[in-house]
């Protein structure tokens, strides 16, 4: 009797360790940690050195080979040559025709010009998908000058969302308003308990972004005086929407909690690494960009493009940045479009852009105080 | 009466059914015939049953059974009633607190108003459990020691379901019904309110948490370890301090130099489990009516450890500190 036992409880034993080893969510050992704040604060970047440059490597592999930048003969101008260039019509035709070339390598590398343009007929907007690239073109040229906080001297271009796609592989529609709202008697979730996707499958609440990152949608939610103050005053319903916008963010990167914040205080600013600024200028942009270029092209778009509640698809920081810290390593795609830059001119990037600087580039380099082992 | 007098043999005496001791009048009947589990045996007494419920125990099983159905079928129709779906994410459906904007007013039904009464009937139901407990003691001329202990429980309970929100205000500052949501939920908490770890209570709290499983492993070990000198008739050796007692008690003064004795041990770990709810739920009831940020409330009396400021700044212009 107790042999029989003893199998069946290692049979038990042995179906548990199947599951641990061949179910989703589990990566072996060994995984390097990387300290990335003050010793004693516990802040490490975790990375699989099976997993995570590779993703990035496939990224890089998949940036289309395009004709350098050459010195532009400045006349003639494509407003002059062609009609209904509304926004790009200052740029000679031979940058102009440059961009048209890459835009399509970048969103429509098979389908090629016809996904856009009447063929019949270049100038015609009749078709919704050209309409929205100028409107996108617009978005592209306000990121690079006017988000130099978020993208930096790097820039950004079409690809660095499309990556090939008509439209970007990850986008967020508003979430169905069944899941939010109170409908019949029973069942009401307040748009949260079930395995969010967007929220490492935690119960938080599913699509954070239309209350966060759209309008402005206020973040903050961590008392900010040692002692209750009247007139302020943030729910924890309210916590577990920025939560949940934490974790979509945390996801996008590839990052833990402490590569912005040292955990033991997630709202203290003087105890987190600098990087946090350029996140807190990322949501602002994303908060900016759904609301002035994304939100607003959704009445141009055909139904199989809305969603549940008849918007289209919105941007996110998965959007750009799918799955790596820097998107594409820090790639600078867009110093060789100036036009993608809008009136200013492109800042001075001191790295040049090939694979190998980009992944370099990509690992952390900086030294970092209090990394001793000795002392205390 | 057949008693098995080692509860660490492996053998099992199985005698005639014991039917306790006479009742006080008044009572209802012990129901139930008695029957005898090997299995069982291998864990505790091998005798089940006769069990006594009464007036209490029933009116308790029927507002736990009506708190539970609330919560089972508002979690079953928040997935469109689908029996494959609700096996699939029972771990992530709750009945969800009612919004902010509805304070302590009474909320829909659909929104909220299913969690306060699905709350009201668990609440009855574990204080009648816990007259029950009581009622039974007495009865049993028994001391209450059990029913305090549980009343500990259900404070902590009250505190972060029922008090705290009473004094914030808002029924929305309550727990969700549901198994992963209440971990978001504290979670939550936590961050809200600059981390529950810079908290005293909290801090008192898990102390006597691993105290209470520390002071369970040294009394267990020791009984266990004295046993083959009878060390588990506690209640004799406690009149007739033996040969068991005795080491086990010279075991500790030699290996610590102080050590409880037979009574204390049990008055030590009541007091740790009981005090570990009791510093919990304060802690819990001073956070955002007292406190607004507890690491910042640690910082303002030199609780926290300072680190070298990154010198990163709010790019917004806010600050942090303070407070009045």
């Amino acid at each position: 009797m107790t042999k029989i036992i003893a199998w069946f409880v290692g049979l038990f034993a042995l179906v548990l360790t199947g599951f641990m080893l061949f179910t989703a969510g589990w990566e072996r050992p060994p995984i390097e940690t990387e300290q990335s704040g003050y010793r004693g604060t516990g802040m490490a970047e975790i990375i699989n050195p099976r997993v995570d440059p590779q993703r990035l490597e496939a990224q890089l592999a998949a940036v289309p080979d395009l004709a350098p930048l050459t010195p532009d003969p400045g006349v003639p101008k494509a407003g002059d040559v062609y009609q209904n260039v509304q926004v790009l019509g200052d740029l000679s035709v031979a940058r102009f025709t440059r961009l048209m070339q890459a835009i399509t390598e970048w969103i429509y590398p098979e389908e090629g010009c016809a996904a856009c343009h009447n063929l019949n007929n270049l100038a015609d907007d009749s078709m919704y998908q050209k309409v929205v690239s100028r409107r996108m073109i617009q978005m592209t040229q306000a990121v690079n000058s006017e988000w130099s906080s978020h993208v930096g001297a790097t820039g950004v271009t079409c690809f660095t969302c499309h990556r090939g796609n008509a439209v970007p592989e990850y986008t967020w529609f508003n979430a169905d308003p069944a899941t939010v709202s109170a409908d019949g008697m029973v069942g009401w979730r307040n748009g949260q308990n079930r395995a969010a996707e967007f929220a490492g499958l935690s119960s938080l609440p599913e699509e954070p972004f239309s209350r966060l990152l759209e309008d402005d949608g206020q973040i903050r939610v961590e008392g900010r005086t040692a002692l209750p103050r009247d007139g302020q005053y943030a729910s924890i319903q309210d916590t577990e929407w920025t939560y949940s916008l934490m974790m979509h963010m945390s996801t996008a990167l590839d990052v833990n909690c402490t590569y912005c914040h040292n955990s033991r205080n997630f709202g203290s600013w003087d105890s987190s690494n600098p990087v946090r600024v350029n996140a807190w200028h990322g949501i602002n942009m994303a908060q900016s960009l759904n609301t002035e270029y994304v939100a607003p092209l959704s009445p141009v778009l055909p139904p199989h493009r809305l969603g549940a509640t008849g918007e289209g698809q919105k941007i996110n920081c998965a959007t750009c940045h799918q799955g790596v810290a820097k998107p594409l390593g820090g790639m600078a795609m867009a110093q060789d479009y100036p036009s993608l830059w809008g009136d200013s001119p492109p800042p001075e990037v001191a790295m040049d852009d090939d694979e190998g600087d980009a992944l370099a580039r990509n690992e952390r380099t900086q030294d970092i105080e209090g990394s001793g082992a000795g002392g205390l | 009466m057949v008693e098995n007098t080692n509860l660490f043999t492996r053998a099992q005496v199985h005698g005639p059914a014991d039917y306790g001791v006479p009742l006080p009048g008044g009572s209802y009947p012990r129901t139930g015939e008695p029957i005898k589990s090997y299995w069982l045996g291998k864990l505790g007494d091998a005798q089940v049953g006769p069990i006594y419920l009464g007036a209490w125990g029933v009116a308790s099983l029927i507002a736990g059974f009506i708190a539970f159905q609330i919560i089972g079928l508002n979690m079953w129709a928040s997935v469109g009633w689908d029996p494959i779906e609700f096996v699939r994410q029972l771990p992530w459906l709750a009945l969800e607190p009612p919004s902010p904007e509805y304070g302590l007013s009474l909320p829909p039904l659909n929104e909220g108003g299913w969690w306060l009464m699905a709350g009201f009937f668990l609440t009855a139901s574990l204080i009648l459990w816990w007259v029950r407990i009581y009622t039974r003691a007495r009865a049993l001329d028994l001391g209450t020691h059990i029913a305090w202990a549980f009343a500990a429980a259900i404070w902590l309970y009250l505190v972060l379901g029922f008090i705290r929100p009473l004094a914030m205000g808002s029924w929305s500052e309550a727990v969700p019904f549901g198994i992963f949501p209440h971990l978001d939920w504290t979670a939550a908490f936590s961050i809200r309110y600059g981390n529950l770890f810079y908290n005293p209570f909290h801090m008192l709290s898990i102390a006597f948490l691993y105290g209470s499983v520390l002071l369970f492993a040294m009394h267990g070990g020791t009984v266990m370890a004295t046993s083959r000198f009878g060390a588990e008739r506690e209640i004799e050796q406690a009149f007739d301090r033996g040969t068991a007692f005795e080491r086990g008690a010279l075991f500790w003064r030699w290996t610590m130099g102080f050590c409880a004795n037979a009574e204390s041990i049990h008055r030590w770990a009541w007091w740790f489990a009981v005090l570990t709810p009791l510093t919990g739920g304060i802690g819990i009831l001073l956070t955002g009516t007292v406190v607004e940020n507890w690491y910042l409330w640690g910082m303002k009396h030199g609780l926290v450890p300072p680190y070298p400021g990154t010198g990163v700044v709010d790019p917004a212009g806010g600050s942090m500190g303070g407070g009045s």
